[in-house]
Parts: structure tokens; C-alpha cells; sequence
């Protein structure tokens, strides 16, 4: 049983960053805006945390309550993360430009920057901190709840029970308020939607804008369980959400469904070795295999599941007040 | 007497005037090709992303900051007393990413996302390692076998994508990132559980055996020190081969028109679905071809050492730097020769200055460039817009007011 608890546990630190990474995509796109730049604000989100952790641990600021520091790192995370978005914005939904384009200067500009200010100020470019006063061991009262407590609240972080919330508000957002269907009908039928008195731009701009602080948390949630320092790279999991939010159909909790279906598996291949019957097997080399199944698995799933699209009809597409 | 002064230099004047519009209008002319304000785009964006990289030196190290500049620019030709050298790595270190940006740009024609380049690149790596030590029957033929192996296998990978798309409805960008991955541990899957092909000691496989090298053509005697070989050549010739493919035949013809309208292709009668997946499969072997000479270059002739591949879990850049080369290249198969020279020139450039300047400043500047490249088109309408008004302005000023003298004499005196 414990075993089941672990790979629980470990398929959080994948399930969660990926959820809101594709949540704020999912935002971008039902307002009409492709993000490919998810990758780039991921690492820009995550570098401002690890950077603001790094110097506060350093000082000796808040040590006491380490919880209080992650939350103010995850605030700067989304703050910067929403700002580099900006670049996006801008370009796509003032200017016009191609947001394939725009999306991928963006990935490239991201790690470039934060290296290269790592080696400007400091000669390398790790920037290390310490993530062990982050883990909450075992929740009080919550941690005693039998399964449901094993998995949530031992060895979690308190950035998993912020990625829930996000869903929860995300899916209330869209669903149920007045933003939130005016937001996706932008992405629908732009032209539509201004004709009953919807800003379009001003709502793709905030679509974007709530992307990118998605991202920015995201990419900060990503980093904090699984390393101890950070290199401007995320482990291509920016297009790996990307993944997830089609594989989710644009909708929140199929995109939550998603993660945790390819977060289950991801974590099944890192911790195999200490599965009994997994490891008996024995086979040579069998680390890659593992390794490959999420993705196999999610293209067998997607190969069953998707015969019709649920992509937002006009996104990729510069709205043109002009135009009919 | 004075007026004959005055004859004389009103003729002139006359000449000069003609000499110059002349010139005007062979500029005028020049300038509604589109072609060429695509060009005068795109050099705006990169005179743009240039600035922006010396500003960032500039706040970096001010001191340090005309230095490093001035070495980025003309850094990617080495050493100073032997140029040539540093002219054939810069070709050599461009042929991989110029076949990935052919690859991307070609998908891009036809109205797909090749993001798969990294994947695509990585298994036609893999099937030209397997022909280079298992393929000795071949003979002088056996680097062809293996170029050939890496096509066919970069061809499955995007023939798989291109089967998702069409059949399956499901997006090129999602399965094309799932088989990234897919390729990368299936190749070190099989290279690591093979003795023949891996050093376990090493980590890495054992150097590609010496007779299914590329041939280097005799580039290397001319650019003497360098790691060139036979790859640049093809890299240019299928750019120019995929350029007449998709300007004049019907078959480029029929990709790009799905790639335009699914819909209206089917009912115009072209199998939309064989289209789509040809289009990917062709952009998989382009980049599969890139990852094939890539791993049977030979290195530095003189010093026969070849080349390896260490497994590792990280994809390769020149997947991903297939992209910007592409979009820089606006997906036209002769542009992306340049743009992919030019990308590399740069890369080249910040290679040798890494002692003075971070050389993440090259990946700054390239990014910028891309990012201005996205609305220079745009730019370029507006532009084009702003000479059209004036020219119309213009027009109708010479139509309603006679041409008097007074203007020209006016100057004159």
C-alpha cells in the first residue's frame, strides 16, 4: 500500500504544474490567442521564484514561516510571468502579428535572458536554494484521513492545494460568470461578440495576461518538489501542458482528467524500481522504457478518444475590427 | 553671357535630374516586388534585434560592450590569420539546422506546425548509425544507405503525425510532441541494449566506423582545419529541389492549397488526407536527413576521429532551432539557405566571444530578431501602404498643377 501512496504523492509533483500550466493555456486559447510561448513564461515565472527564494534564504527573511516565503515567491512568479506575457499580447492582438511566431520568440528569449543575467551576476548558471523546509510532512488533522490524507497531505507542498483551488476557480470563471463566456466567445466568433458590446481586445488581453501569470506560477510550482536548483530550463514541460490542454478539450476538468492521466504514468516511470512485479521483470535498460510509456499511453488514449475537436474555431486568427 | 551660364547649368540640372530619376524609378520599381520589401522586412528586424543585443551588452558591461560586440560580428570567421577555417565550420555548423528549418519551413507551406523536428532529427540519427555499423556490404555506397535510412526513418515519425491529423482529427503539435519524447528514449532504448553500436565504458556509442563517413568533396582542402563536409551541398541542393517542388508543380501545389483550405482541396478533388500526410512525412525525412549527416560527418579528416551519441534524456537544439531558422526564412526554401547561415553566423560568432560576453546573447538577439520578424510583414503593408498614399498624393499634385519653371529655378539660384 505504501508503494501506491508514493507513486500518488510523486504523480502530484507532475499533475499539478502541468493542470495550471494548461489551465492558463486553455485561457489564452478560449479568448483566442495561441500561446506557444508557455514553455518561456514557465521559465521566467520559475527563475524569478527560485531567484527571490535564493536571496531570502540567503538573509536568513522568514525563515520561521517558510510557507509565507513560497506564497510570496509564487506571487512574484505570476507577476513576471504575466508581464513577459505582455510581449505576446501586444504583438498579437495590437499588432497583429503571427502568434506561432511571437510564441516560440518568446521560448527562446526566456531561457536566453534568465542565463544570461544568472552568469552576468553570479558566473554560473545554476542558482541553487533549499526546497525541504517547503514540504509539509504531514498536514495536521487532514494528514490523519485515511488514503485521501496519504495522498493530499503527507509529503505534499502547498502549491498542490493552490493548483486545486486554481481549478476549481478556473471552471467556476468560465462556466458561471459573465467574463467568463464573453471571454470564450472571443475566442468563438470574435466579430460576434463585439457586435453585442464585448471589448475583444480588451478580453483576449486579459485571456493572455491570466495565461501568462498561470504560467509563471507554474513554472515555480514545477521547480520547487523536484530540484534543488534551477537552470533556465523546465523540462520542455511548458509544451507538455500544451499536450495536456488538447488532450483536455479546452475544458477545465477534462484538462484536469488529462494531467493526472499523464502525470500517473510519468510518475509510474520514475519510481518503477520499487514496484515488486515492475521490477522483477527485468529487463535491460528498461529505465527508457518506462520513461516512454506516458507518451505512448497518451497518444493511445488521444487515437480512441478525439474524432472531433473542441478547439476554440477562431484562435490563431488576429481579430480585425474591420472585417466581417 | 549669363545666360548661357545659366542654359548651361539648367542643363546639367536637367541631366542630374534625369540620372536620378532614373535611379528612383529602377528603386521604385525594386521596392513594389514583393520579394524585396519582404527582404527590407526582415533586415529591419534583424538590424532590430541587433540593437537590442548591444543595448543589453551595453547595460551588461559598458567597457566590455563595443568589444564583444564587434567580436559577434565578425567572431564567427575564427582566427583572424586563417579565416578559411572559420568559414567552413560556419558552413558546417549550419547544415543541420538549415535541413531542420527546411523541414519546419516545408510544414509551415502546407499549413502544419512540424514541432516534432527534435524527435524526427534524433531517429534518423539512430537508423544512419545502425546502416554505419551494420551496413559494411554496401561499400562505397554506405553512407547513401544510411542518409537514406535517416530519410526513411524521419519519415515514419512524421508519416505517424500526418496519420493523427488526417485520420484521427487529432493535433499535429500534440502528437508531434508526444513522439519527440517517444523517439528519444526508443533510440536510446535500442542503441544502449546494443553491444556492437555502445561503449558502456564511454557512455556513448563507439565512433561511427571510418568507411561510412560523408566524403568531404575536397571542401576540406579549401577550407583547411575544419570539421566541413559533403552535408552543406545537399542542405543547399534540396532547398533548391523543394523550392521547384512547391513554386511549380502541381503535386507543391496541392500541398500548400490544403494547407490554405482543407475543405475547399476536397471538393476541389485533391485527397486532402494522402496531402497532409505526405506533407508531414516529407518534413520528418528532412529532419531525419539532418540528424543523418549529422552523426556521419567526419569530423576533421586529418585527425579520423568521426563522431559518436551519447544517450541522454535532453532533445537537440537542432530540432528546436529548426523553428526560428524557418520563420526568419518566412518558410520559403531559398530564404531559409540564408536565414540559416545567418542564425549559425551569429551562433558561431557568440561561440568564440563566450570569454567576454555570456554567450545566452546570441539566443537574445535571435529571439528578438524573430520576435520583430512576426509584424515585419505587417510593417511591411503599412509601408507599403504609407508609399502608395504618397505616391497617389503625389499623382494628383502633378495632375492638377502644370509643371511650371519657377520650382527648378527656384533651386537653382
Amino acid at each position: 500500500m505504501d508503494v501506491v501512496y508514493f507513486v500518488f504523492q510523486q504523480s502530484i509533483y507532475f499533475i499539478i504544474p502541468l493542470l495550471v500550466v494548461a489551465l492558463g493555456g486553455m485561457f489564452a486559447e478560449k479568448s483566442g490567442v495561441i500561446n506557444i510561448g508557455l514553455e518561456g513564461i514557465m521559465v521566467i515565472g520559475a527563475f524569478v521564484g527560485v531567484v527571490f527564494i535564493n536571496a531570502m534564504q540567503k538573509a536568513g527573511f522568514l525563515a520561521s514561516s517558510p510557507q509565507l516565503l513560497l506564497i510570496l515567491a509564487l506571487i512574484l512568479a505570476a507577476i513576471l510571468g504575466m508581464i513577459f506575457s505582455a510581449l505576446l499580447a501586444y504583438a498579437a492582438i495590437n499588432l497583429k502579428a503571427d502568434q506561432t511566431i511571437i510564441g516560440t520568440s518568446l521560448n527562446m528569449l526566456a531561457p536566453a535572458i534568465v542565463i544570461f543575467i544568472a552568469r552576468a551576476t553570479t558566473d554560473v548558471k545554476q542558482i541553487y536554494f533549499n526546497p525541504a523546509p517547503f514540504k509539509i510532512v504531514s498536514a495536521p488533522f487532514f494528514g490523519d484521513i485515511p488514503f485521501i490524507g496519504d495522498i493530499l497531505f503527507k509529503n505534499a507542498f502547498i502549491t498542490t492545494y493552490i493548483g486545486l483551488a486554481i481549478l476549481i476557480i478556473a471552471t467556476i470563471i468560465l462556466k458561471r460568470t459573465r467574463f467568463g463566456l464573453r471571454l470564450s466567445a472571443c475566442g468563438e466568433h470574435p466579430q460576434a461578440a463585439q457586435s453585442v458590446g464585448v471589448n475583444v481586445y480588451k478580453m483576449r488581453w486579459s485571456g493572455v495576461l491570466i495565461s501568462g501569470a498561470l504560467a509563471g506560477l507554474g513554472g515555480i510550482i514545477y521547480i520547487i518538489p523536484t530540484s534543488i536548483s534551477f537552470a533556465g530550463d523546465v523540462a520542455g514541460y511548458g509544451f507538455l501542458a500544451l499536450a495536456v490542454m488538447i488532450f483536455g478539450q479546452w475544458k477545465p476538468i477534462r484538462i484536469f482528467g488529462a494531467a493526472v492521466f499523464f502525470g500517473l504514468f510519468k510518475a509510474l516511470s520514475s519510481v518503477y524500481s520499487g514496484i515488486g512485479f515492475l521490477a522483477a521483470l527485468d529487463i535491460a535498460n528498461a529505465k527508457d522504457l518506462y520513461n516512454m510509456v506516458p507518451y505512448i499511453a497518451t497518444m493511445i488514449v488521444l487515437a480512441f478518444s478525439s474524432r472531433k475537436s473542441r478547439a476554440p474555431k477562431a484562435e490563431g486568427i488576429p481579430y480585425d475590427q474591420g472585417a466581417r | 553671357m549669363e545666360g548661357l551660364e545659366k542654359m548651361n547649368s539648367n542643363q546639367f540640372k536637367e541631366n542630374v535630374t534625369d540620372t536620378f530619376n532614373d535611379i528612383k524609378g529602377f528603386f521604385k520599381n525594386l521596392s513594389q516586388k514583393q520579394g524585396f520589401k519582404t527582404f527590407t522586412s526582415v533586415a529591419l528586424a534583424v538590424i532590430a534585434g541587433l540593437l537590442v543585443g548591444f543595448l543589453v551588452l551595453i547595460i551588461n558591461n559598458p567597457s566590455r560592450a563595443f568589444q564583444g560586440f564587434g567580436q559577434i560580428l565578425i567572431g564567427a570567421f575564427g582566427d583572424p590569420l586563417s579565416p578559411m577555417t572559420g568559414i567552413g565550420e560556419w558552413l558546417y555548423y549550419a547544415t543541420p539546422i538549415m535541413l531542420t528549418g527546411l523541414s519546419v519551413g516545408f510544414a509551415f507551406k502546407t499549413g502544419l506546425f512540424n514541432i516534432g523536428a527534435a524527435g524526427q532529427f534524433l531517429v534518423g540519427q539512430c537508423a544512419a548509425i545502425f546502416i554505419a555499423f551494420y551496413g559494411g556490404f554496401f561499400g562505397p555506397f554506405q553512407w547513401i544507405v544510411a542518409a537514406l535510412a535517416g530519410i526513411a526513418a524521419g519519415f515514419l515519425w512524421g508519416f505517424i503525425v500526418g496519420v493523427f491529423k488526417a485520420y484521427l482529427n487529432i493535433n499535429e503539435v500534440i502528437t508531434a510532441i508526444m513522439l519527440n519524447y517517444i523517439g528519444l528514449y526508443t533510440v536510446n532504448f535500442i542503441i544502449k541494449g546494443n553491444a556492437l553500436i555502445y561503449d558502456s565504458g564511454r557512455t556513448r556509442t563507439f565512433k561511427i566506423p571510418e568507411n561510412s563517413r560523408l566524403p568531404d568533396l575536397g571542401l576540406q582542402s579549401i577550407f583547411k582545419g575544419s570539421n566541413v563536409d559533403i552535408g552543406i551541398l545537399i542542405a543547399i541542393l534540396i532547398a533548391v529541389v523543394l523550392y521547384i517542388v512547391l513554386s511549380k508543380t502541381t503535386f507543391g501545389y496541392e500541398l500548400k492549397a490544403v494547407g490554405y483550405n482543407r475543405d475547399a482541396s476536397r471538393y476541389a478533388g485533391i485527397n486532402e488526407k494522402k496531402s497532409i500526410i505526405l506533407s508531414m512525412g516529407i518534413a520528418g525525412a528532412l529532419s531525419g536527413l539532418a540528424g543523418a549527416l549529422n552523426i556521419l560527418s567526419p569530423g576533421v579528416i586529418i585527425n579520423n576521429l568521426g563522431k559518436d551519441y551519447a544517450p541522454e534524456n535532453i532533445l537537440p537544439a537542432a530540432g528546436f532551432n529548426g523553428i526560428p531558422v524557418a520563420l526568419l526564412g518566412l518558410s520559403n526554401p531559398i530564404a531559409i539557405i540564408f536565414s540559416a547561415l545567418f542564425i549559425t553566423f551569429l551562433q558561431r560568432g557568440g561561440f568564440y566571444t563566450q570569454t567576454i560576453v555570456p554567450i545566452e546573447i546570441i539566443d537574445i538577439i535571435i529571439g528578438i530578431v524573430i520576435y520583430f520578424s512576426a509584424f515585419a510583414l505587417l510593417f511591411r503593408n503599412v509601408l507599403a501602404k504609407l508609399i502608395t498614399r504618397r505616391r497617389e498624393r503625389k499623382a494628383e499634385l502633378d495632375n492638377s498643377e502644370p509643371k511650371s519653371d519657377i520650382d527648378n529655378e527656384g533651386v537653382v539660384s
